[in-house]
């Protein structure tokens, strides 16, 4: 037993200090170099305070805002230090609920009613910080958007396009537009 | 299936089925036994005490696996209950309750990372990085070294000894997942991963946020009103708290070892441990890497890679049919919202399908693939909820750790597991035709087919067990979180992923109670260990046989016919023993969901 044991201790010692301490450290030296703004946060910096991160996204409510995806966690919504989804199943009333409670802020808010709702902006994401939402989601509140902001709809659609993402080689992600970077760029119109 | 979905399938296949030679033949030459270590190896050695020359029987590596394993559960437990007192706490986070670090502990110990806890509000840096990042290394090595002994079981022959545990861990560790993590984790920085010793960030926000907080009574808990609903105050906020931490360095080893286990709460869903598609890809890649790698250093080894090849088909071709499966009842989406006006259908515009609880970056493409991948490989991260996909998209990935985790599975224990059924397979062939039944010129007795079926029944037997006494006992019943049969499948799910250590959840359950952490910490244990002791067991058997001379009467097992069988008996073992229970959850709540017309 003993012959085992102090091998045991020893290397388990040594090791925990090369892959616990030496690794993570020597990733934080090579994340400085190389990717210092990746490494720490992609944060955005608006007038020398942190506005957010490229990453994370942010809850909005107000019409003449983009708004995102659902967010589950709690209290509130977007709320960093409580990241996962709602872990409703697909006959859980609550999720219906969600769904209807959603619809009918659209639109209070002044969505047309008569057309479709892209699904993805009436379902909670996984990490209830999902920073995306699809193009056909970002297309179906600007109408809302340009009436609340008194722009042309056509102005507010060229800028979905142009901050609309596409799939890496054509097959990698889907197509997404960052809300949190849409909504700063038109907040910047004046 | 969308094209874009195929695409994305063909494509990882290929690109893993190009590594697998190349690491493979790295591995087998990283833990040939007979290479003589390097000089900084070899003074490792000197100052542990170790003898590196002097090979062990399977009685004595068996030994050395577990008190390994303990000591490091102990590690990891203690680390968690003195958090407070320690450096790099900067959001100083209280010490973990005693259940919690018990229950988190024999998790990533045993390489299961299932996780009761929320990485975010809960652990210090320091916890992340010494003892829950530290077991990430260590718990897949055990793995490997383990399939290692058992490879040399079938390479030998009248040996008695089967390796050296403590130079297979350390050779593992620091010349296969040191440098692979190493490479991963840069490129994830690249992607977004964050990697900092920072104290979290507060950001203002663009919009203000409304909401409403349960007010807590004097005792710490949400006060109730008469009516019995909680009383809540509204509130209003513009900050945004940014969580940091040294991810980028765990998330390479999480994926690469199968471990799993998150840094945050939503693991690979949240944005900062999986920012982009090509992370993602990256880290489903990394997952498959070297179990698929071990299929090649196993026919290398015994000097047949075609042995090694159709271990592999097998494993692809069962990983195939479930990430069809999948991905086409995710695309189908939930049919209680077509009413409401919700478009699911996927177009150049959006992902469409099933997108409750998935990223809008992964769709539903990438979100099936890696709920396939991650749950055939006992990984267990997540990059959607599972909880929330349909019924039958459910199915898949709890059906996929029910077999074993032996499609492609854990680092090591993937191959351990496979090699179990392989045995199996050739007995039953075996008793078709009235042979004695050997597997690589090793007959196989009485004494490797009992080690066999002890080792395969021991997890269905602490699933069927622990769901059992969940769902009949109060303290079980309280955790569960969806109504009808899908609260039934988060605990018959919760108990898969424990016994089969693969530590992906349906999430709506609280698991983190005292019940749950101390029944699931039961099932990973043994659902671990006593696989490993009976796979030493059957190393040291075979390893002591003659070799047999290959004759007309050998059935070949490199060819299709053994892949057909091989797969059948993983299927036909998961399906007698899994179709009862998968009927009351998923199943049921398929055609309730789907009535029919």
């Amino acid at each position: 037993m003993w012959s085992l044991l102090r091998p045991g201790l020893v290397l388990f010692i040594i090791l925990t200090i090369i892959t616990g301490l030496l690794y993570p450290a020597l990733v934080t030296g090579i994340g400085r170099l190389l990717f210092p703004q990746q490494a720490a946060g992609s944060l955005i910096v608006k007038d020398d305070k942190i506005a957010g991160s490229e990453l994370i996204g942010q809850n909005f409510s107000a019409p003449r805002y983009f708004w995102g995806r659902l967010s589950a966690t709690a209290p509130n919504p977007y709320n960093g230090m409580a990241s996962g989804g709602s872990n409703f199943g697909p006959l859980n009333p609550a999720l219906l609920e969600a769904v209807k409670a959603r619809i009918a802020a659209l639109q209070a808010a002044g969505s047309q009613p008569d057309s479709l709702i892209p699904v993805d902006l009436v379902t909670a994401s996984g990490s209830g910080l999902d920073p995306h939402i699809s193009p056909a989601a970002a297309y179906y509140q600007v109408e809302r958007v340009a009436r609340a902001r008194s722009l042309s709809a056509d102005r507010i659609r060229q800028l979905v396009e142009a901050q609309t993402e596409m799939p890496l080689l054509g097959f990698l992600g889907e197509p997404r537009v960052n809300v949190l970077k849409l909504n700063l760029v038109l907040d910047q119109i004046r | 299936m969308t094209t874009q979905a195929i695409v994305l399938l063909v494509v990882f296949l290929a690109i893993l089925l190009a590594c697998t030679k190349p690491l493979g033949l790295y591995i087998a030459w990283v833990m040939d036994e007979q290479r003589r270590g390097n000089a900084l190896e070899t003074g490792l050695y000197r100052l542990c005490g170790i003898r590196a020359d002097a090979e062990m029987n399977w009685k004595q590596y068996a030994l050395a696996v577990l008190i390994f394993n303990t000591l490091g559960a102990l590690f990891v437990y203690a680390l968690q209950r003195w958090q407070a007192f320690l450096p790099l706490n900067p959001q100083q986070f209280g010490n973990v309750t005693p259940d919690s670090a018990f229950n988190t502990a024999v998790s990533f110990v045993t390489n299961t990372n299932w996780q009761g806890y929320s990485g975010e509000s809960t652990m210090a840096y320091l916890t992340q990085m010494l003892a829950l990042a530290v077991q990430n290394f260590l718990s897949a090595a055990s793995g490997i070294a383990v399939a290692i002994a058992l490879i040399r079981g079938f390479a030998r022959h009248s040996a008695t000894t089967i390796g050296n545990f403590w130079v297979d861990l350390t050779r593992s560790t620091l010349y296969i997942l040191l440098p692979l993590s190493l490479i991963i984790a840069v490129v994830l920085m690249g992607q977004g991963v964050i990697q900092n010793f920072a104290s979290y960030q507060e950001a203002t926000t663009l919009d203000t946020t409304t909401y409403e907080e349960p007010v807590l009574g004097p005792d710490g808990q949400p006060l109730k009103d008469a009516q019995g609903q909680p009383v809540v105050e509204p509130k209003t906020t513009q900050t945004q708290t940014l969580p940091m931490g040294p991810v980028a360095s765990q998330e390479a080893i999480k994926m690469l070892g199968t471990n799993g286990g998150g840094f945050f709460n939503a693991n690979s869903a949240h944005p900062y441990e999986n920012p982009t598609a090509l992370a993602n890809f990256l880290q489903m890649l990394a997952i498959f890497l070297i179990p698929a790698a071990l299929t090649y250093t196993f026919g290398y080894r015994v000097g047949d890679t075609r042995q090694g090849w159709a271990v592999f088909g097998a494993m692809a071709s069962i990983f195939v049919a479930a990430v069809i499966a999948v991905t086409v009842f995710e695309q189908q989406g939930n049919p209680l919202l077509a009413p409401l006006g919700v478009d699911m259908q996927a177009s150049d515009l959006q992902a469409g399908g099933n997108m409750e609880g998935k990223e809008t970056r992964f769709g539903i493409a990438a979100s099936g693939l890696f709920a396939a991948i991650t749950t055939a490989a006992s990984c267990g991260a997540v990059n959607a909820m599972h909880d929330s996909f349909t019924p039958m998209g459910g199915f898949v990935p709890m059906w996929l750790m029910q077999l074993g985790e032996v499609v492609f599975g854990g680092v090591g224990s993937g191959l351990y597991g496979m090699l179990l059924f392989a045995i199996l397979a050739v007995f039953i062939a075996g008793l078709m035709i009235g042979r004695t039944p050997e597997y690589l010129g090793k007959k196989i007795e009485a004494y490797d087919v009992k080690m066999t079926s002890v080792a395969i029944l021991i997890t269905p037997l602490l699933v069927l067990v622990g769901t059992a006494v969940a769902v009949a006992t109060a303290a079980g019943k309280a955790g569960i979180f969806n109504p009808g049969p899908h609260g039934f499948s988060e605990v018959l799910y919760a108990f898969s992923s424990a016994a089969n250590n693969n530590g992906s959840a349906f999430a709506g359950l609280s698991a983190n109670t005292p019940f749950y952490n101390t029944l699931l910490a039961i099932a990973m244990w043994f659902g671990r260990f006593t696989v490993k002791v009976p796979v030493l067991a059957i190393a040291g058997s075979l390893a002591m046989k003659k070799r047999i001379a290959v004759t007309a009467g050998t059935m070949p097992t490199h060819g299709p016919l053994f892949v057909a069988l091989l797969v059948g008996t993983v299927l036909i073992v998961g399906a007698l023993t899994y179709i009862p229970g998968l009927a009351l959850g998923p199943v049921v709540e398929h055609f309730m969901l789907w009535p029919a017309h």
